[in-house]
């Protein structure tokens, strides 16, 4: 149990720590740098929590995808990023003290209701906290969840990320004007007809290329 | 020493704090906006998958993996976005974007 705690303290410190590190640091590629270290730590607190699947998914998603496009993004823009940063300080008296308004909220919320009278309810349920019972892992409880009773939000999900897919493709995507491309469709439809020119030619007659002539 | 439900909900909180702080000592940097809405949503996450361990109760995982995936599809548009911006105007500092005067 003491090493639980001990690692709890480990994720969850280090967690707060690099989300600091995130919204403080000068330069936004170290920026994602701590955001993924964040995405990792997380993790482990997934881990510590029995959820296995989540923890791996959040690695490949976030960790995979997600920070690799913005890591993308901040490399590829030519950004000044020292600029962007103008009136940090002015901005960050008002934003501590709304971010601390919320906190204070929040702890209050949870120490009244973890603390409070609902301690007695959450204290029986975390007698058990692995919820998937002996003989279930995480991954197949999770599975036969997803797959039978909400089948149609996972494939509501699916359709979320091709829309978001298609999305991205179309506003990325540009024609560069004065580039040569295959065009497969007028090659099919040339003839021998409309490619070829038989000319009759005279003795002495010199071929002038219908390129040259039309031009 | 024991680690209870309240523990994960109080990391949970301070990360979604610094989401909001995020946004506000950031208000001119697109990037780090979205790093800080993504912030937010991995406290969110937290929040459900730590209540979902101590109520024994999988739907929140469920919830969280959807959660997860709309973060996905809300980066990568709002990605697209920034670099269609930066693309056309040359800047991605957010008080220039005032073409529409919303």
């Amino acid at each position: 149990m003491a090493l639980t705690a001990l690692f709890f303290y480990l994720f969850a410190g280090v967690t707060v720590m690099s989300g600091l590190l995130v919204i403080v640091a000068r330069n936004p590629v170290h920026a994602v740098l701590w955001l993924i270290l964040a995405f990792f730590n997380a993790a482990g607190l997934f881990v510590l929590l029995g959820a296995e699947f989540l923890a791996m998914i959040l690695v490949v998603v976030y960790v995979g995808a997600v920070a690799v496009l913005f890591l993308f993004v901040v490399m590829m823009l030519d950004v000044d990023f020292a600029s962007l940063r103008a009136g940090f300080i002015r901005h960050a008296s008002i934003g501590a003290f709304v971010g601390l308004v919320l906190l204070v909220e929040l702890i209050m919320v949870v120490g009244f209701r973890v603390v409070g009278k609902a301690s007695d309810v959450v204290a029986g349920a975390a007698k058990a906290p692995a919820s998937t019972g002996p003989v279930l892992t995480n991954t197949e409880a999770l599975g036969r969840l997803l797959y039978t009773q909400y089948v149609y939000f996972f494939q509501a999900a699916g359709l979320i990320l091709l829309v978001a897919m298609i999305g991205a493709i179309v506003l990325t995507l540009r024609h560069k004007e004065g580039i040569r491309r295959q065009s497969i469709a007028a090659q099919n439809a040339r003839t021998p007809a409309a490619a070829i020119e038989v000319v009759k030619l005279a003795p002495g007659q010199v071929i002038v290329p219908s390129g040259e002539r039309r031009g | 020493m024991d680690i209870g439900l309240g523990h994960y909900l109080t990391v949970a909180a301070c990360l979604f704090t610094l989401g909001i702080f995020g946004i506000f000592l950031n208000r001119k940097n697109v990037i780090v906006i979205l790093m800080s809405v993504e912030l937010m949503l991995l406290a969110v996450n937290i929040n459900l998958v730590s209540f979902s361990s101590y109520l024994g109760n999988l739907t929140g995982q469920v919830f969280a993996l959807f959660v997860l995936t709309v973060a996905a599809a809300e980066a990568a548009i709002g990605l697209a976005i920034v670099v269609v911006y930066f693309r056309n105007r040359g800047t991605i500092a957010v008080e220039d974007i005032n073409m529409m005067k919303g």
